[in-house]
Order: C-alpha cells, then structure tokens, then sequence
C-alpha cells in the first residue's frame, strides 16, 4: 500500500485520460460518470482510514494506469513499429535520389 | 525532443500530424501511412459510432455498438458479471480511433478468454499452471555480480519475500545458483488452496498476471493491494532497470516494452479485483466458480 498516490491526483489523472480518448464529449460518457460516481461514494475527504477507500483508490490507480500506459505504447508503437514498407519514391528520397521520369514509360511494363 | 513530439501526437490523436513533423515529402508521407499493413486480419476500420452497455437477463451486463450486441471470438455473447468491468471494456472499444487495434484491448481479451476458454481448461490446471511459476519466481533468483545489483535486488525483493511469508505463513528462499530455491511442498499446497478460493474469472485474470510478471510473488503482492501497478512492474523488471540506469534507455525497446507490461498488467489486475470483488454477490450466476 506504500505507493498509492494522493486521491486528488489519481482523480485528476483519470479525468485527463479520459479527455484525452473522447474529445470535448467526455462528460457523457460511461466511464466518466462511474468514476465521478465512485469518488463522491467513497468521499475524497482524506480523513478517515477506511478499509474499503483503500481498496477503491488502488483500483482506481490500476485503471488510471491502464489508460495511461496504453495510450503511451500506442503512441510508441506508432512512432517506432507503425510505419510498414516505404514506396518506391519514399526510399529513393531516403538517400538523396529521385526516380527517374520516362515519359514514354518503362519498356518492361508492357 | 522526440518525447515532445510523442506527447503532441497523442494529444491530436491522428496519422495526419506526421505531416507536420516530418521534414520530408510530406504527401506522400500521409498515403503510405493509411496503407501501412491493413490486412483483413490484423486491422479492421471501426465499423460503429457508439458505444453503450445494457443490463441483460441474469443481471449480467452487455456491451453494445450501435444497434449490435458484442459477441466474443468464439461466438457467444460477450457478458460481464459486473457494470465496473463493462463501463471499463466499453470504454475500450470507445477509444478507438479509425482501426481497431486488438493488442490495445487488453480487458476485452481477457473477457473473450474467460468466457470462451479457447483452450478447455478447468480450475484445477490454471492452478497448476500458475504454480509452476513458484519454482521460478522471479524474485527468488539472485545474482552474484555486480555488487550494485546485488544489493538492489536485496533491498527491493526481500521485503516483498518477507512480507509473502507472513502473509501467508510459508517459506520461500531466495538462491544464487542456476537451480533456484528448494521450495517446500507446505509453501506450494499453501498457495494451492488459496488459488482455489478465486473463482474462474478471476483465476484467468490471475493467471495472466502471473504470466506477464514471470513471478507467483509479486502477482500476489499486487493482487492482495501491497503493491502497485507501478511497482510490481518495476520490481518484475529490475534488473533491467539497473542497466537502464548505468547504460541509459533504448525508447523503441526499454519504453515500448515497458508500457506494454504495465498496460497488460494493469488489466489483469484490474480484472482480477472487479472479478472477485462481485463473487459474492453474483455467485449463482457465473460459470463455474
């Protein structure tokens, strides 16, 4: 139970996750309205040493972690695995060289 | 500068940003993108506009898109026992974007294996599955050299080890050899029944953890709340970590894999707790418990 983060903040991150997958119509959404639904159940308050708050806010943390890491391996994915083969042109331009322009076109196509 | 443009990339959310970074051509850039390896089994375009769950006899709960009701690979009706995990898998197909990545589903994956059971497998083999991971723990393996590492990894398992022997009153050792620890057959009988008191969701769940984690240890740590997400993957990963620090990070590798761990992770966890969490309640109404 050692690295649980403040309620606050695990809170705010949960709500940044989700304006991040649904764009300016987060507020009707499913997710959004459970997880405003369980914060205000288990009280933000902060005071008391409730078995059951503890519970709630490690899994809140979990999913705050799910959204966040797969967002982050999509983006990483994208970036590093997401391109496949390159065209023609795009691998010649790679080394500083253009494909040649026959006007007639090649002999072989035919 | 790269972890910039990666954080930009999420917040717009699109292929067409490339555009803008890429000092290249940037025409074609964009037509070689949407073509990239879009086979009929790997992607398909998002065929539905909205996601909503629905409450359907027995008290299990339906995840619909558009007019249709979800089905799993296996053909059946995709149910959940509890609205926590169905708000959670509908959320997930909502965060679709265009395609449908699958390997980013993780929740629904899980789903689709525990209500299918592709592999026909009972309560009493995942255990034994499970188990095998004991003999192998992961934080029951030290090494020897280099004396950094060593003490890192004395400092950040024993008090996992510790604090699993009094939790469950077994022992378990830790060994510097190739062998690995004489595990005694109490500790593995111990960790028997108490696999046997989840029910098959949640054994799924849980054994996925454990598979992903390569450690029965620190699964249970996560799953009994001592540890985080965070921290079971980084203690998963320590050593790795250690040369992260002395050699520095690779992002297409250490990154990548990383996320990657605490994503599926994260899910099984979560799958776990919201699993068992309603076994009491929902009982009567799950497959086989």
């Amino acid at each position: 139970m050692s690295g649980l983060s403040p309620p606050l903040r695990v809170f705010r991150g949960l709500i940044k996750e989700l304006r991040d997958i649904h764009g300016t119509t987060y507020k009707n959404t499913l997710a959004y309205n459970y997880v405003i639904d369980q914060f205000r159940k288990n009280g933000v308050t902060g005071e008391r040493q409730c078995r059951a708050r503890q519970e709630a806010l490690h899994l809140s943390q979990a999913y705050l972690c799910l959204l966040r890491s797969t967002r982050e391996h999509l983006a990483l994915h994208k970036l590093y695995h997401g391109k496949g083969d390159r065209g023609l042109a795009e691998m010649a331009s790679l080394v500083g060289l253009r494909l040649p322009s026959q006007p007639g076109g090649k002999g072989w196509e035919e | 500068m790269l972890r910039s443009i990666v954080r930009l990339q999420c917040q717009l959310g699109s292929s067409r940003t490339l555009l803008k970074y890429c000092s290249r051509d940037p025409a074609s850039n964009f037509s070689i993108q949407s073509n990239a390896y879009s086979s009929a089994i790997t992607e398909r375009r998002k065929f539905y506009k909205d996601v909503s769950i629905a409450q359907g006899e027995g008290g299990v709960y339906e995840v619909h898109l558009d007019r249709r009701k979800l089905k799993t690979p296996g053909g059946k009706l995709f149910t959940v026992p509890n609205e926590a995990l169905a708000v959670a898998v509908a959320t997930e197909w909502d965060a679709q974007k265009e395609t449908l990545k699958y390997y980013s589903m993780h929740l629904t994956t899980l789903c689709n294996t525990a209500i299918d059971n592709p592999t026909h497998r009972d309560k009493q083999q995942m255990i034994t599955a499970s188990l095998k991971f004991v003999e192998t723990d992961t934080v029951c393996y030290r090494i020897d050299d280099p004396p950094a590492l060593v003490e890192l990894q004395k400092n950040e398992w024993d008090p996992v080890l510790h604090w699993i022997e009094n939790r469950y009153n077994v022992e378990i050792g830790s060994s510097y050899n190739i062998l690995g620890p004489e595990i005694p057959a109490a500790t593995i009988d111990t960790f028997r029944q108490h696999l046997n008191s989840y029910n098959f969701w949640s054994l799924t769940g849980l054994e996925f953890v454990i598979s992903q984690l390569k450690s029965v240890v620190l699964s249970l740590a996560l799953v009994d709340r001592h540890l985080t997400v965070e921290e079971a993957v980084l203690l998963s990963r320590l050593e790795e970590e250690y040369q992260i620090e002395r050699w520095g990070s690779v992002e297409w590798c250490h990154d990548y894999d990383m996320y990657e761990l605490r994503a599926r992770t994260a899910a099984g966890a979560l799958f776990v707790q919201l699993s068992s969490e309603m076994s009491s309640v929902k009982r009567k109404l799950m497959q086989d418990c």
